[in-house]
């Protein structure tokens, strides 16, 4: 509490008259009324790069088989069943209703892409997905990995979970304004973008479209609420756009979606 | 009118004659050095000629006010999370941003300034003032840091969305206050947007060297300065940071841009007035700057990154900040040669009101730059507290800038006050906020 008052005294001083409007603010969080609106710009969804063992899978009717390799924002602490990739097995499931489909999660807490990605071998003998999707960059981005290395490590996991067999999307980290002055987060964007590029695999920009949420006031992400809320919409919003996104870059058809 | 009368003023000598009458110049304000002006172009004829050769204290430049109060005004936008303002930003429009703006005139104004010592006074005091100011820039960064500490310090007690659970790793540092601090001072830990400083200290300290090298042969400091750049991209070498990692400015890439500048204060601007006034240099620049710009554009209208060759793009990617990759280098060179070519040294323009602010923030870069970085922190936590739409960032960035304004103009109106009463006693040592640069 220290802090706040010394900052608070400070941004007196500094003719920016501070209101204290946090008191309302932790309350109660303020969740919009009705459902929140997951609105994703299309430019941000499209991509070149084709997932083409989910569409032979999806194409030759078998069990598609999911896996998400992830960190803590994989998850929301206690509830598990809104995190996204629940959210995304739901919602692939109302997208193709005749297949299968199971997302299974891999949870790499506190681990670089390095760290992660030296399990990747076996992780794959025993998984066997047909779809990884690999997020990854916060941790590394925390302990500010360099970004060349960093670039390594990510082509070295993309290259493993491609070489057993699987589709790969990659997912960069999470839009999080508070902490924007504290973590420096574009060498990681930039360079799992050129990973994505080379290797011709789909990047789901998770940071781009919080982002685009943020500003367009969908949601509030500098939002201070204990609550889980917020990070359940935002959940529910980032599953439905990654299974657009699957969809998309597997280009399943109206008639698959239906079959 | 040409390029060369736009850059440079007139030689000075270095012989014992005009070193005396120097002395007195480098001690007196602008606004009375025109006399000596005079005396020293008497000078001029009995002295051998000097490798190096100076502009004359007359008029300030301008124009290198100018455009580092932009530069300061824009790493400020920066600094702040994207929003209306951020548009009007250059990195938007190509490579290079404020950064390389703000290091290139940093290097030019200290040669500038520091280098005229070390004619007038010599290599020690010279080095001794160029010490000075290292210290009060290390303090700056380490008030900077104290208020950084406070900030974070308040968001890791008070931040607990459920969404952000990871990010809040980045507090864990506060675990250990022993280790953070002191590595700090070490300026081996730095937070995000606290480069800078410690980029600009290690800058300044090797100024003594360079400026004694450029005294002695300043084209081959300049190659030197490209070698070790370019011995740093092949080695990859670095300065390490706390925990880990490595400083996020690469000082042994970055100082050619402050050796460039200096060298271009130190006479070497006007020698290549020839090559700044052709039309060749100008097309290339603007065609430059052109391509520069759609590769910017492909980042935000991802459509059209159809249109670029898969192979530039992998040839290009990624453009490194922090070892000062060649394309932002000469992307900064293209816009400096159009600069300088199309906004003359006596352009009315600079003495317009409009203008004034700018022109009295980059006058007192380093206060200036502290300001902006704290003013970014502040801008920040009112937007955490208070939860502000676009239009609240916006006006943040708008107050900010305002704010650096009349900082500006307090500290200009208490230096003439100072200067007024300090002038009897012929107290000061130099023009310290001509060198300035944070």
């Amino acid at each position: 509490m220290k802090a706040k008052v010394l900052l608070s005294l400070v941004l007196l001083c500094s003719a920016f008259a501070a209101p204290s409007a946090r008191a309302e603010d932790n309350a109660a969080p303020q969740a919009p009324t009705g459902p929140a609106a997951c609105e994703v710009p299309s430019y941000l969804l499209a991509t070149e790069s084709q997932l083409h063992k989910v569409a032979d899978t999806i194409k030759d009717a078998k069990p598609l088989e999911i896996l998400v390799i992830g960190s803590r924002s994989t998850t929301i602490p206690s509830s598990e069943d809104s995190s996204y990739p629940a959210r995304l097995q739901a919602i692939l499931k109302e997208k193709l209703p005749s297949e299968p489909v199971h997302v299974s999660v891999e949870l790499q807490s506190k681990k670089t892409a390095e760290e992660a990605a030296a399990g990747f071998v076996k992780l794959m003998e025993a998984k066997r997905p047909t779809l990884v999707i690999w997020q990854t960059g916060t941790v590394d981005a925390i302990r500010s990995i360099d970004p060349d290395e960093f670039r390594g490590a990510v082509t070295d996991g993309v290259t493993a979970l491609q070489n057993a067999g699987a589709d790969v999307i990659l997912m960069n980290l999470q839009y999080s304004p508070r902490t924007e002055t504290m973590i420096s987060v574009p060498p990681y964007l930039d360079n799992m973008r050129v990973v994505a590029q080379e290797h011709e695999i789909p990047l789901f920009d998770r940071f781009a479209i919080m982002r685009q949420w943020n500003d367009q006031g969908q949601f509030d992400l500098f939002n201070p609420s204990r609550g889980p809320e917020l990070a359940k919409q935002v959940h529910d919003c980032l599953g439905r756009a990654l299974a657009q996104f699957v969809v998309d870059a597997a280009h399943l058809g109206p008639a698959q979606q239906q079959n | 009118m040409t390029i060369a009368d736009q850059v440079t003023g007139l030689p000075i000598a270095g012989t014992a004659d005009a070193k005396s009458l120097d002395a007195k110049s480098s001690d007196a304000k602008s606004s009375d050095a025109k006399p000596v002006e005079a005396k020293a172009l008497e000078a001029k004829p009995r002295a051998a000629a000097p490798a190096i050769t100076l502009p004359v204290i007359g008029e300030r430049e301008l124009r290198l006010d100018l455009f580092r109060g932009l530069a300061l005004w824009l790493i400020f936008i920066d600094h702040l999370p994207p929003n209306l303002l951020t548009w009007f930003t250059i990195r938007n429009y190509g490579f290079s941003d404020a950064t390389e703006i703000f290091i290139f005139i940093s290097g030019y104004t200290a040669a500038f300034v520091y280098g005229r010592a070390m004619l007038d006074s010599g290599v020690v005091i010279a080095t001794a003032r160029i010490l000075r100011r290292v210290w009060q820039i290390y303090v700056a960064h380490v008030f900077l840091f104290t208020i950084f500490l406070a900030e974070i310090s308040y968001v890791a007690t008070s931040f607990e969305n459920p969404l952000y659970t990871e990010e809040m790793g980045i507090m864990d540092f506060l675990k250990q206050p022993d280790v953070t601090i002191v590595q700090a001072l070490l300026l081996r830990f730095r937070p995000v947007n606290m480069d800078v400083l410690p980029l600009y200290i290690v800058l300044m300290l090797a100024l003594p060297l360079i400026l004694w090298l450029m005294k002695w042969k300043p084209d081959l400091t300049l190659g030197l300065s490209v070698a070790l750049y370019a011995v740093t991209w092949q080695f990859d070498l670095y300065f390490s940071a706390y925990p880990n990692g490595f400083w996020a400015f690469n000082p042994l890439a970055w100082q050619l841009l402050f050796v460039f500048g200096a060298w271009c204060a130190l006479g070497g601007a006007r020698r290549m007035s020839r090559i700044l006034a052709s039309p060749v240099t100008m097309w290339i620049s603007i065609a430059y700057l052109a391509a520069a710009f759609y590769v910017t554009l492909t980042w935000y209208v991802p459509q059209l990154s159809h249109f670029m060759p898969k192979r530039i793009e992998q040839w290009m990617y990624p453009i490194d900040k922090t070892d000062l990759d060649v394309l932002r280098f000469t992307h900064f060179l293209a816009l400096a040669a159009l600069t300088v070519r199309f906004l003359p040294r006596d352009w009315p323009g600079l003495k317009s009101p409009l203008l004034r602010p700018l022109i009295l923030c980059g006058q007192h870069s380093l206060e200036i730059f502290c300001l902006g970085v704290f003013l970014a922190f502040a801008g920040h936590f009112i937007l955490a507290e208070v939860s502000g739409g676009p239009g609240m960032h916006a006006l943040i960035s708008l107050c900010g800038i305002l704010i650096m304004w009349a900082m500006a103009w307090v500290i200009s109106w208490y230096k003439q006050v100072a200067d007024k009463s300090g002038s009897k006693t012929k107290n000061a040592v130099g023009n310290a906020d001509l060198a300035g640069g944070g």
